[in-house]
């Protein structure tokens, strides 16, 4: 069993998730971690398979899909490396009116204190002529929340936006 | 005392509802001790419920000292527990002895108050929140079949803070 990392854009339309996973079920991959979501006007799929064929069975099986659906494919093998063993502990929430260097500002901070980010997503929103900022990033902070709080207080007044840090708790119930 | 063996999903005894509890007797408290002997041997030891281990009793055993220290209201032994009131709605991240290796999104209220008879029967009203409200709201959910696989949202999700007030029952 080799493992690849499945990159998919296309223009928005239903089926794509479908026609996509059909045809890899078809040529005996199974689809492993996933992210899928629309980013602007486009459906993005990046996710991790597992396939028992040769490489290019993988991408022979996708082919008829990929015109259909007039889709962008990239195909990258990947060694099978365990699951990394952070988990996210902190999550930073950033909101405010909308400008470049919010995204490089917090990050850029948070790399700084070996902030290993595990999930970022972020959304342009709110009214066109006025838009607002959104950003959630989940990550692993290795000497806890307090000092990505340090870390990132003097961004609000530089960045003018809202930051705010939670812990990420476990309850094992 | 013993330590029961716990059921782990995809067994389909565990979606199944708990009755009530009628009888308070001596088996009923001998059962209550290996519950809660059973919950101290878990991997999070601070929660269990009946019908985890087979049983369909409206029983539930919270002890969240491991995680709070004496902050907390120690050993709880909450039988036929009823929701009085709920405020607040958090997002945290849960995992149950009944669902090895995978832990997910669930919101729950911050804060509860929990109606419920004690091994003898009477009657007590317990005030939680945090930590320990999540506890007896997913033990809980255990008694209606419900496990917090029911209730996941996204990993994503977060919310910002809402007020919310809800009253049930008289």
């Amino acid at each position: 069993m080799s493992q690849a990392l499945l990159t998919v854009i296309g223009e928005d339309r239903p089926g794509i998730v479908a026609a996509v996973t059909q045809a890899l079920y078809a040529a005996d991959c199974a689809i492993g971690d996933a992210s899928m979501m629309r980013l602007g006007g486009y459906f993005t799929i990046m996710q991790v398979i597992d396939y028992s064929r040769d490489f290019g069975a993988v991408e022979a099986a996708l082919d008829p899909a990929v015109k259909r659906l007039n889709l962008r494919v990239h195909l990258d093998p990947i060694s099978s490396v365990p699951a990394q063993e952070d988990v996210a502990n902190v999550r930073v929430t950033v909101y405010g009116a909308d400008h470049p260097g919010i995204v490089a500002g917090v990050t850029e901070a948070l790399a700084k204190i070996g902030f290993n980010i595990i999930d970022l997503e972020s959304e342009k929103s709110g009214n066109p002529e006025r838009p607002i900022y959104v950003m959630i990033i989940q990550g692993s902070a290795p000497q806890g929340l307090e000092q990505v709080r340090l870390t990132l207080e003097p961004l609000k007044a530089e960045q003018g936006v809202e930051i705010s840090v939670h812990a990420i708790d476990t309850a094992l119930l | 005392m013993a330590v029961l063996p716990i059921l782990t999903y995809p067994d389909p005894r565990l979606a199944r509802p708990s009755e009530p509890v009628a009888e308070f007797d001596d088996e009923l408290r001998t059962f209550v001790a290996d519950l809660t002997e059973t919950m101290y041997a878990g991997p999070g030891g601070v929660g269990i419920a009946a019908p985890q281990v087979d049983r369909l009793q409206r029983i539930v055993i919270v002890d969240v000292r491991p995680k709070l220290g004496e902050d907390c209201h120690g050993l709880m032994v909450l039988i036929n527990p009823e929701l009085l009131a709920w405020e607040g709605m958090a997002v945290g991240r849960e995992g149950c002895m009944s669902v090895p290796d995978f832990t997910g999104n669930v919101i729950r209220a911050e804060r509860i108050q929990v109606q419920a008879q004690d091994p003898d029967g009477r009657d007590r009203v317990y005030e939680c929140e945090g930590f320990e409200a999540r506890a007896v709201q997913h033990e809980m959910d255990h008694l209606d079949g419900l496990l917090f696989l029911d209730r996941l949202v996204s990993r994503k999700t977060d919310l910002f803070r809402r007020k919310n007030y809800q009253k049930r029952k008289a």
